[in-house]
């Protein structure tokens, strides 16, 4: 056998080496895109820059509703607000007083980027490496072949600097739009970068660098070595929340300038792919088609486990490491895992630490008891293997286009054709048969755990649902029926011509496994006697028609930037359209009681007036129905025994540090549950063996017959 | 034979030519520079501002084919084709839509799908030939009806069966060999490699040895074989001095021709088995839309099967003293 005959299990993935060592291994099935947090902006992208990228904010592990607490700023900023005369104006001050709005962030002297050849430094003490040729290059592949490295304080320019980037040319940042609307001069700033840019090109040819330090953004100011500025046109609270996102993130000038050297990006060094942080981990192995790996930056600045959280946690034991310096954990290897099939065997023997849950293990990992309560399966309990579950900060809807004659307008017969497809939907049974539960219909575009949204009775949609001894409870088929009637659809059919009433539905999924769910769809609308056709279509297309509001209706989605409930609100603004304003309202809704209430909830502070603002905003979406709510997704996790002080956090980016394994417990029930089992190999070759008798009996005969003449 | 060769080079230009050509078009049938951005750019907040952005330093902001503004002599060469062909012909395949470098991954990318193809078809090669011999020896008895009646049902078996199959019984069950997995270390890759490349060779087993025995049992018919025999040679010699040497010819047609290519990889295989190879390369790259990499790869893929046209021609004449090349 090739196999090493050690103590290790023979199927173990990992180096004999790796034996009993402070490491979490886990697994990602897409290689990230982006890991520049200019560019970064996918989910599978964060969960490597936000161990190794620090931004001011961040949000508390174990405190609900999320909650902003300072990282690398000394404190939260406090926004201060002005009239266009310059003048201060108090928090409480009218919206449409209120010209710019300054964000003074102080942040923590003493904190230190991790090792990095950007910063090594000669005898002279001028940078090693920011004046190389490409013939200095011609033996470096990895910043490991680099032989000094060196590292520098982190300082506020550095945060300057990278918002900065937002705007530089070649990046094509996906929140320039947005925060050009917000941060003063960014957009000006992104036209001066591509005319500077565009003159080194003529006069330097590829060798050209922008520096970003000769130009200055009139909307961000260095007040000092700890301390910035940064200028927000009008009132933007959310401005906050984006400061706990790597966009924000720290990006120190001499990086920069490293990674933008001719020939660098013929070697795939970038910065793009070589992340320069703070934070607790660096990354040291970057094979995205392999293995990424974090390991503890030596530099880290020290962070220390949260002592207090919300009640429960204590007694759950996430309070058990309270005070202890962070991270727990020295060494994380994430794996490339295209395919759930291999993905999930491995965390059962034993070689991921926590896994999520497709549909074709659902059944193995997860039983239901009799209340209908999801509980973990005998065989999981008794690998001692534990369920968290959280709901997703997201919605997943289906979207009528407002513009199309048949569904759209805010006319009440439209209108009423809307509310009875949405009754007709049934989510329930589509979150039970084809999510295996693992979802809660949706009542608004809210979902939980954001501020604004209601459980229980005064949560409901009344549109859809009705409140019965304590239950939601769908309304019938027959209150739909009625109100296609009122709508001018009897029996499915336009009360006019007496033609079928025929809707279209715009998906991306149409292959033959999203057929059972396609034909659910019709059925659905079947029931009301409505006919449904399902337009497959590539995602190009798909994305064609939603842009021109060609199509009729859609699924759709989104999920939560931050914890507000302006980031779901705003999807339904009418100037945030699809069509035309190219916003992420795909449904061109449009109702101005509903923007007039939106911009003025937007910059109000969460509290009971805010509420009651969301609260009638919500009533509005719910009468005017232009999406069928859809569902909130419950996200299913499992880890195992060793892996300690687990709490799905859905906004935290950095949550890693947090985390701590028991490496002891890990490796002996590796060993107990991956014991060689051989015999069949064996058995395999006797076989094999005795199946060659038969054929070396006739190999015999035929070389030693004997021709026999008659 | 060196006219030859640099005559089939030529000939292969205004293949590979076409082929590019081809492709491009193929590709911006189905996709738009604006969609490329877009896809590249995430779904989130893309404004047409970023959109134009990315198109520009990217070189998707040209006309696709023909551009009609500057000057008649630039008509052609200021265009989105032209720009990103003409250094594929020196094999400068520059940056993918996503910033990384194209000739760079597929240094690192060729080395595991050759560590998998390579082990898979010499050890399949000699076992098919094995077994092909084996059942035209026995030919016409119950060994010959049974060993066909095996490879049909292998034959039958998706390769996908093979590899679930296999990591179930061998990884899961077994314990005997990592599920998924691959490391840089040559030593340390064994243990990843021995499962997929079993599975690999048994997968290739039922059409690699029903194909060898006809070619055999065609031999087996001819007039030399039956001289040979009536000469008094023995089964054991006349099977393996002349009926294996004159079968060669059609065994180095398929073999010698797959060779280039098996540095594309397997993209089943691969994604099972965690293999960082560049079995996926090209459908990764259609997914998310980077005609950098398409175009690199069509062009890689139809450059090395013309040299493994070009490499099977020269073989004849190595395995057959009547081919001269000229």
């Amino acid at each position: 056998m090739l196999v090493s005959c050690g103590e290790s299990a023979w199927n173990n993935p990992y180096p004999e080496t790796d034996k009993g060592k402070n490491i979490l291994y886990s697994s990602f099935s897409e290689r990230p895109k982006h890991l520049d947090p200019a560019r970064s902006y996918s989910s599978n992208e964060v969960v490597f820059t936000g161990q190794i990228y620090e931004t001011p904010l961040q949000y508390h592990y174990l405190k609900r509703p999320y909650q902003l607490i300072p990282l690398t700023a000394v404190a939260i900023p406090e926004a201060r607000y002005f009239d266009s005369q310059d003048k201060p104006l108090l928090a409480t001050a009218n919206v449409d007083r209120i010209a710019y709005t300054l964000y003074d962030i102080e942040i923590l002297p003493g904190i230190q980027y991790q090792p990095h050849p950007a910063f090594a430094k000669d005898n002279n003490g001028n940078y090693r490496y920011l004046d190389l040729t490409e013939p200095d290059l011609r033996d470096k592949f990895t910043l490991a072949d680099f032989s000094d490295s060196g590292s520098r304080e982190l300082l506020a320019e550095d945060y300057v600097y990278q918002i900065k980037r937002l705007a530089h040319p070649k990046l094509s940042s996906p929140i320039l739009g947005l925060m050009s609307e917000y941060i003063d001069g960014l957009g000006e700033y992104a036209v001066t970068l591509k005319q500077a840019e565009t003159q080194l090109q003529q006069e330097k040819g590829d060798g050209a660098r922008l520096d970003l330090r000769d130009y200055d953004l009139s909307g961000v100011q260095v007040l000092g070595p700890y301390r910035y500025r940064v200028k927000i046109k009008g009132k933007y609270p959310q401005f906050l929340y984006w400061l706990a996102m790597p966009f924000f993130a720290p990006i120190p000038y001499e990086a920069d300038l490293f990674y933008q050297q001719i020939g660098m990006d013929k070697k795939n060094l970038t910065l793009d792919w070589y992340p320069v942080g703070t934070g607790p981990y660096l990354l040291s192995e970057n094979n995205p088609n392999l293995r990424m790996t974090l390991e503890k930056n030596p530099n880290f600045h020290g962070e220390t486990y949260p002592t207090e959280g919300e009640p429960g946690d204590a007694e759950q034991g996430l309070l058990a490491d309270a005070g202890q310096a962070l991270p727990l954990i020295d060494k994380v290897v994430y794996s490339l895992e295209k395919e759930d099939i291999p993905s999930w065997n491995k965390f059962l023997q034993g070689y991921y630490d926590a896994s999520g849950i497709n549909s074709d293990s659902f059944d193995q990992a997860i039983s239901f008891s009799s209340h209908g309560d999801p509980t973990l399966s005998e065989s999981m309990r008794e690998k001692g293997i534990n369920l968290l579950t959280g709901v997703g900060t997201s919605t997943f809807y289906m979207g009528f286009n407002m513009r199309d004659p048949v569904l759209g307008g805010l006319g009440d017969t439209a209108r009423k054709l809307r509310q009875a497809i949405s009754i007709a939907l049934d989510y329930e049974e589509y979150i039970s048969i084809f999510l295996n539960g693992r979802g809660i219909t949706a009542q608004g575009p809210i979902p939980p755990g954001i501020f604004g949204f209601k459980d229980g009775a005064e949560g409901i949609n009344p549109v859809v649902f009705d409140w019965v001894d304590g239950k939601i409870q769908r309304k019938s088929l027959t209150q739909a029926k009625r109100l296609l009637v009122e709508a001018g659809y009897p029996n499915g059919r336009e009360a006019k011509t007496g033609k079928p009433l025929l809707i279209y539905f715009d998906t991306t999924t149409s292959g033959p496994d999203d057929k059972a769910r396609l034909d659910w769809f019709r059925k659905q609308f079947q029931r009301i006697d409505v006919q449904l056709e399902v337009r497959g279509t590539d995602y190009n297309r798909f994305q064609d028609k939603i842009l021109k509001g060609t199509a009729q209706m859609f699924g759709w989605g989104w999920n939560a930037d931050y914890p507000d409930p302006e980031n779901f609100l705003f999807l339904l603004y009418g100037p945030n359209a699809k069509v035309e304003k190219n916003g992420e309202n795909a449904a061109n809704y449009a109702n101005p009681n509903f923007d007039k209430l939106f911009e003025r909830m937007k910059n109000m502070d969460n509290g009971p007036e805010r509420q009651k603002v969301i609260d009638t905003m919500v009533q509005i979406v719910r009468d005017d129905s232009p999406w069928i709510w859809g569902l909130h997704p419950l996200q299913y996790g499992l880890n195992h025994a060793w892996y300690k002080n687990a709490k799905p956090n859905l906004m935290a980016n950095n949550s890693m540090k947090y985390k701590r394994i028991d490496p002891e417990l890990r490796d002996r029930l590796r060993q107990e549950w991956n014991t060689p089992v051989t015999w069949p190999v064996w058995a395999l070759v006797l076989v094999l063996l005795l199946g060659l008798v038969p054929a070396l009996v006739v190999h015999r005969r035929k070389t030693h017959a004997v021709g026999v003449l008659h | 034979m060196f006219a030859y060769i640099v005559r089939r080079i030529l000939y292969a230009l205004p293949i590979l030519f076409a082929v590019n050509l081809l492709t491009f078009v193929l590709f911006f049938v189905v996709n738009s520079p604006d969609e490329m951005a877009r896809l590249q750019l995430g779904l989130k907040r893309v404004t047409p501002e970023a959109i134009q952005s990315w198109k520009e330093s990217h070189g998707y902001h040209k006309p696709l084919l023909y551009n009609e503004s500057p000057a008649f002599g630039n008509r052609f060469t200021d265009t989105i084709f032209f720009d990103k062909s003409v250094k594929l012909f020196l094999f400068d395949f520059g940056n993918a839509d996503n910033g990384r470098n194209i000739g760079y991954d597929i240094s690192q990318r060729m080395w595991p799908s050759l560590a998998i193809a390579v082990p898979v078809l010499i050890v399949g090669v000699l076992l098919n030939i094995t077994f092909a011999m084996l059942m035209a020896f026995f030919r016409a008895s119950y060994i010959d009806y049974a060993g066909v009646v095996l490879c049909v049902i292998l034959m039958s078996i998706s390769s996908l069966f093979y590899i679930i199959g296999g990591q179930f019984l061998i990884s899961k069950l077994l314990h005997l060999v990592p599920i998924s997995g691959y490391d840089n270390n040559p030593m340390e890759a064994m243990k990843f490699l021995l499962l997929p490349v079993i599975i690999g060779v048994i997968g290739g087993i039922g059409s690699g040895t029903r194909w060898y025995r006809t070619i055999f049992l065609e031999e087996m018919g001819k007039d030399y074989v039956r001289t040979a025999r009536a000469k008094g040679l023995g089964e054991n010699l006349v099977l393996f001095k002349h009926v294996l040497k004159n079968a060669m010819i059609p065994i180095l047609t398929g073999v010698v021709v797959v060779l280039p290519l098996l540095f594309m990889g397997s993209l089943i295989t691969e994604s099972f088995f965690g293999i960082p190879g560049l079995g996926s390369y090209t459908i990764d790259a259609i997914q998310s839309q980077d005609f950098a990499i398409v175009r690199s790869m069509v062009f890689l893929g139809s450059a090395l099967y013309i040299l493994g046209l070009v490499l099977t021609d020269i073989s004849y004449t190595l395995v057959d003293p009547r081919i001269r090349l000229g």
